[in-house]
Formats: structure tokens, C-alpha cells, sequence
């Protein structure tokens, strides 16, 4: 019981920690960090800086999407439903910060490339297109009943999907390449580019890690809820049996 | 032949077999009897290798089914309630494709014989949509017997045919079962079932309740055990 | 070679039943030709535009009808529960695969060598080149290698027709950029040289998905 409630004073504390360091996130992103030298006009500057958080929420969607990944893979090895129970609270919250990147990518490309939605930046496509492959594995869970062959099918469908992500960005970069290669050279030929100053990339970084301290803490969340509901699950389908 | 132990079959945490132990001799052909739920179907497919089974073992022969590879399967046959063969090809299309993915030594001569046997000779040029439930079933059985598998796993074979049939499947089980061959079969005609069979076995709730020769044993003898067993 | 034998006797078979009812090709034909006929009226596929929207329709068209094969291939399995009497036979997993998607190939083969001459002559342009015969194939290669996969893991769900365009389209996007791109390319007087980038990335996808194929499809059929 004692070990019990310390651990989830353990997660209450992450949680807290992770409430803090966002906060922090934001005074550092928005009033701290150094305003972009390159750019034209003051709403472009200024929109600059909703790239920390763009980064971050896209960062966690990778990582949380290759999370599912090697959670499918460990669930068709061990055949343990925690690994599944993982694998589905990982896209979630996946699905979540990708949809996250790409408006927030909408936002900043308002005013710098004067449109909402630009196919010809590789990463907001790919952005896109990941979005749906995950969208299409929660559809896919949606559709099965039965809980061993949800978890087995869509552990196909997580390694498959993951792995369609490099080719698909291999070939959307092929197709088109213009957005801001952030740091280093290439930022003088894409429209929208800026150098990053030291004190920029220390930003990012951090945003980097409150970003994954979240994702980590929303995964607990999850995927404790998630077992729940596989507990109550069997305790009906054991009521059902006895009745 | 078929040896089964402390079998356990779980899909997620509801078991559907709780611990099964069963010994079936070559040349003995066994009627599985239970309730719908008790778990035959499952154990069928776990020996036929469509399942995979939580804990236990199984052997066939000897062997292991979860360590020999694919080719233990060429040692059973199965008839199920689905026949398991295509519509749109003939009969004989049908065994010639079963005959090829089942590795069958000199096809075309076994195919004569197990036609004749089933007594489809006649209607192998025919396409199975043609074809009456009892011809259907007929194909099946010949499906599941053309590669001369020393076991015969039949899982409900007799739904949804008529009394003739019926009686034409008896008829050519009874061919199929003598000599050395097993036969497990599962069924909810309980006077069929051990007229059938050298042994009846009553599953219900996951594990064996009733394990007894059928020879001595009359049928209202058998339904009368049947339903204590069940019902209590 | 018995692992080869028993591919091509389901290939044989499947080949044998569509000969027999023609259910898969005359649907796949029809949905094609109906998605060329479509994309005319919606674009007015004119001289001046033609070659800019053709590689779009030719290879819409393809996945369209190939979605249609695809479920039909293991749906037909499935129905009379002939799926369990290719499961129970003395053979490894992955030959059902391969059999499966060689006649997948086929199919979908047929519907593109009717359609090239039938788009070149309705649009008056040349799409029976080499190079372009072999982008779509490997592109097709690709397509079916994933869809074959698909298919056989959504007969399982609810909703199963549907599901199947769902889970393959976003993994197909890398074929599809590649097609279109390699075939506008040819279009406009490329050579082989010049879109090698994209016959790479098309090697590189069949390699890595048929691989990958092959290891999961067993996972896809056991209870």
C-alpha cells in the first residue's frame, strides 16, 4: 500500500515538474529567447517564435508514433496485452501533438509564406500524411471486437505504418524542397529560413525535453487508464460467463 | 496417436479450456459430446494447428505440435461444418489444387480412387456450386482424405445434412475409420455419436466430465448421462 | 521448390476460378475505365493540359480498380471459410502470401495493359513505352506486396471493404509520389537516367514491404 501511494506521488510530482517547466517553456519561448534577425517584418518575427513549440509537439509525435512501433513489435513477440495497451495510448497522444504540429505549422506559415497550408515543405506534408496513418490504425482498432486479434492486427499495422514514415519522407522531399533547413547552411535558400542564435537553440532544446517530459507523463496516464479498461472488460465478460 | 495435456486455452483472460488430458490409441475413433461453449471446436483447431493453445502440450505421433514445423499437418485431415472447398472449380479442380499444396504423391490415380470412394466420379467435371449439400460434404470428406492422413478430425460433419446423408456419411466413416486410422469427431446428434464411435467423451465448461467406451451403451442409456453431466 | 510448387498451385487456382466467373477482372475493368471516363469530365483533359494530369489519372486509376481485386481475393477465402483449408495444409504461412499476391499481380496487370492502349488512344498521347511499363510495374509490385498484406488483415474487421482503402492509402504514398512523378517525367521526354531517383525509392519499397510482408502475414492468419 506505502509502495502504492508512493508511486503515484511519483507521477503527481512528474506531472507538477512538467506543469512548471511549460510554463517556463512559454516565458522562455515567447520573451526570452532572441528575436529572429533575419526576417522582414515584425509579425513574421514575432511568429518565429511559435517554432519551439512546433518543433516540440512534432518531435513528440515521432516519438511517440516509433514508441508504437516497438510496443507492436514486443506485443507480437510476448503476446502480453500491456505491450498493446501501450502501443494505443502511445498513438493517441501521438495523433494528438502531429495534429498539434501541423496547425501550429499552419500559423507560422500565415504570415511568413502568406498562406496557411504550403505542399511544397516537405515536413508539414509528411506531417500529414503521418497523421493519417495513425488515424487509420485507431480506425482499424475501432473496427475489431475481440480483444487478442485487436491487438495482434494493429500491431501489423503499427510496424507497417511506422515504417512507410522514411520512405514517405524520402519521397515528398524528393518532390518538393523549400522549407527552412533550421540549422545550418541551407537556410539562405528557403524562404522563411533564419540563422539560430546559441541562445535559440538552448530554447529549442528545452522546449525539446518539457515536451517529452509531458508526453511521458500524458503516456502513464494513458496507458493506466487503458489497463483499467482491459480489467473491466474481462471482470464483464467473467460476469457475463457466471450469469 | 493424439495425446493431449493439461491443456489451457484462453482468449484473453476467459479460458475456454481449462486443463483438457486426453489419449486417443491409433485406430480408435472418439465422439466429443458438450454444450455450445464447451470448448469442442476449440480443441479441434488447436490439433489441426489453426489455434494456438496458452499452455499444455500436444503431441501427434510423438511430436510435438508446437515444435515440429508445418509439415506435422500433413498427418490429419479435418472435416468441419464449413467444406472448405471453392465454388467456382470442379471437384476435381478442387483435389487437384488440395492434392498440390498437400505434397500428394502420384495425384492422379489417388484422385480416381478417392472419387470413387465418395462416389463422386460422375460429377467430377462439374462445379461445386452446382452441387447438394450432401455432394458438398461428400467433396469435403474426400478433400480431407486425399492425402492419407493417419488422423481425421471432424468437427460437426453432420450439420445440416438430411438422414440419408446422414447415413452415407456413416457409411463411408465407417470405411475410413477401420483399419488404423483415428478419428476424433465432434457432434450434437447423441445417438449418432456413439454409433459412431469406440468412445464417447462428454466436454462441458472447459474439461472432460465423461470418458467412456461406447460399446454396452445405449443411447437413451447415454442421453440420460448426458444431460446429469451437463445439466448438473 | 515444393514451397514454389504450392505458390503456383494457388496462383493456379485462384487464376482457374476468375476464368471461371470473371467476378475480379470485370469488376477491376469497369471501375477503371468509369475512373478514366470520370477524371476527363472533371478536369476536361485537354491537348494543352493532358500531359499534366495524366500520370494522376493513370495511376487513380489503377489503385482504384486494384483496391476492388484486392479485397475480392481474400473476401472469396473467407466466405465459405476456405481460408481455414489453405491454413491447415502442410505448407509454410508465407506461401499463401505469395500466392495470393502473385495473383493479385496478375489482375491488376490485366486492367493496366488494357487500360495504356485504351488512355493513350482516348488522350492521344504514347504511354506504352518500356521505362514506363517497368515504373508501373514495380509501383504495382509495391501496391499489391502492402495490399495483399491489407487485405488479408482486414477481412477480420468490421466494415471490411471500407477498411481496406483506409489502412492502404496513407502507406501508399510513397508509390504514388514516385509513380506520378516517374511517369510525368517519362512523359516529358525524360530518359531512365533521369528519374533513376524514383525507381530506387520503388526498389527500396518493395524490397522493404515485401519483406516485411512476409514475416507479418503469418501473425495476419493465426487464431
Amino acid at each position: 500500500m506505502v509502495a502504492k501511494k508512493s508511486y503515484n506521488l511519483f507521477w503527481l510530482v512528474l506531472l507538477a515538474l512538467t506543469a512548471v517547466l511549460l510554463a517556463v517553456g512559454v516565458y522562455l519561448s515567447m520573451l526570452w529567447a532572441p528575436t529572429a534577425v533575419n526576417m522582414p517584418t515584425e509579425a513574421e518575427r514575432f511568429a518565429q517564435r511559435i517554432f519551439y513549440f512546433h518543433v516540440a509537439a512534432g518531435w513528440v509525435g515521432y516519438l511517440a508514433f516509433g514508441v508504437t512501433a516497438i510496443a507492436s513489435i514486443a506485443y507480437l513477440v510476448k503476446r502480453q496485452r500491456r505491450f498493446d495497451n501501450l502501443a494505443v495510448a502511445s498513438a493517441e497522444i501521438g495523433v494528438v501533438y502531429t495534429a498539434a504540429n501541423l496547425v501550429s505549422g499552419s500559423l507560422w506559415a500565415r504570415p511568413t509564406w502568406g498562406t496557411w497550408w504550403s505542399w511544397d515543405d516537405p515536413r508539414l506534408t509528411l506531417a500529414a500524411i503521418v497523421l493519417l496513418v495513425y488515424i487509420a490504425y485507431l480506425m482499424l482498432r475501432n473496427a475489431l471486437d475481440e480483444p487478442e486479434r485487436r491487438a495482434r492486427l494493429s500491431s501489423i499495422y503499427g510496424i507497417v505504418g511506422f515504417l512507410s514514415v522514411p520512405l514517405s519522407f524520402i519521397s515528398v522531399r524528393i518532390w518538393r524542397t523549400i522549407h527552412p533547413a533550421v540549422i545550418g547552411t541551407g537556410s539562405e535558400t528557403s524562404q522563411g529560413g533564419f540563422d539560430m542564435g546559441g541562445n535559440m537553440v538552448t530554447v529549442l532544446l528545452y522546449a525539446i525535453f518539457a515536451f517529452s517530459l509531458m508526453y511521458v507523463v500524458l503516456l502513464h496516464y494513458r496507458f493506466v487508464l487503458e489497463e483499467q479498461r482491459e480489467r473491466l472488460d474481462d471482470l464483464k465478460l467473467r460476469a457475463l460467463a457466471d450469469g | 496417436m493424439i495425446h493431449v495435456s493439461k491443456l489451457v486455452k484462453a482468449f484473453g483472460r476467459r479460458p475456454v479450456l481449462r486443463g483438457v488430458d486426453l489419449d486417443v490409441p491409433a485406430g480408435q475413433s472418439v465422439a466429443l459430446f458438450g454444450p455450445n461453449g464447451a470448448g469442442k471446436t476449440t480443441l479441434i483447431r488447436i490439433i489441426a494447428g489453426l489455434s494456438k493453445l496458452t499452455a499444455g502440450r500436444v503431441t501427434l505421433g510423438g511430436q510435438d505440435i508446437q515444435r515440429s514445423g508445418d509439415g506435422l499437418r500433413r498427418y490429419i485431415g479435418v472435416v468441419s461444418h464449413n467444406p472448405l472447398v471453392y465454388d467456382s472449380l470442379t471437384a476435381e479442380e478442387n483435389l487437384q489444387f488440395f492434392g498440390r499444396i498437400y505434397d500428394v504423391p502420384e495425384l492422379e490415380p489417388r484422385l480416381k480412387t478417392v472419387l470413387e470412394q465418395v462416389g463422386l466420379t460422375a460429377r467430377r467435371k462439374d462445379v461445386v456450386r452446382t452441387f447438394s449439400r450432401g455432394m458438398i460434404q461428400r467433396l469435403a470428406i474426400a478433400r480431407a482424405i486425399l492425402h492419407d492422413p493417419p488422423i481425421l478430425l471432424l468437427d460437426e460433419p453432420d450439420t445440416g445434412l438430411d438422414q440419408q446423408a446422414a447415413d452415407m456419411l456413416r457409411t463411408l466413416l465407417a470405411d475410413l475409420g477401420s483399419g488404423d486410422r483415428t478419428v476424433l469427431l465432434t457432434t450434437h446428434n447423441l445417438e449418432r455419436g456413439i454409433e459412431w464411435a469406440d468412445r464417447a467423451l462428454i466436454l462441458n465448461g472447459g474439461r472432460i466430465c465423461f470418458d467412456a467406451p461406447t460399446a454396452g451403451l445405449s443411447g437413451a442409456e447415454f442421453r440420460r448421462i448426458y444431460s446429469d453431466v451437463v445439466g448438473g | 521448390m515444393s514451397f514454389l510448387r504450392k505458390v503456383l498451385a494457388i496462383v493456379w487456382k485462384d487464376v482457374r476460378a476468375e476464368l471461371r466467373t470473371k467476378d475480379i477482372l470485370s469488376s477491376m475493368l469497369v471501375f477503371a475505365g468509369l475512373s478514366v471516363l470520370i477524371f476527363q469530365f472533371a478536369f476536361d483533359l485537354r491537348a494543352d493540359n493532358v500531359r499534366l494530369v495524366l500520370p494522376g489519372v493513370l495511376w487513380i486509376a489503377v489503385t482504384f480498380a486494384g483496391v476492388l481485386g484486392l479485397n475480392r481475393s481474400f473476401i472469396l477465402e473467407q466466405d465459405r471459410g476456405c481460408m481455414e483449408g489453405l491454413l491447415l495444409a502442410p505448407m509454410d504461412r508465407s506461401a499463401i502470401y505469395f500466392g495470393k499476391l502473385i495473383g493479385n499481380l496478375l489482375f491488376i496487370a490485366v486492367v493496366e495493359l488494357l487500360l495504356l492502349p485504351l488512355m493513350s488512344v482516348l488522350f492521344n498521347v504514347s504511354l506504352l513505352s518500356p521505362t514506363l511499363v517497368l515504373v508501373l510495374a514495380l509501383g504495382t509490385l509495391g501496391y499489391a506486396a502492402v495490399g495483399t498484406l491489407f487485405a488479408a488483415l482486414s477481412i477480420n474487421t468490421r466494415a471490411r471493404e471500407v477498411m481496406l482503402p483506409i489502412l492502404l492509402f496513407p502507406v501508399m504514398i510513397p508509390v504514388f509520389v514516385a509513380g506520378v512523378q516517374a511517369v510525368s517525367g517519362l512523359l516529358d521526354g525524360d530518359t531512365l537516367a533521369d528519374i533513376a531517383k524514383w525507381i530506387r525509392l520503388l526498389l527500396a519499397y518493395d524490397g522493404i514491404f515485401i519483406a516485411a510482408a512476409m514475416i507479418l502475414f503469418d501473425y495476419v492468419v493465426e487464431e
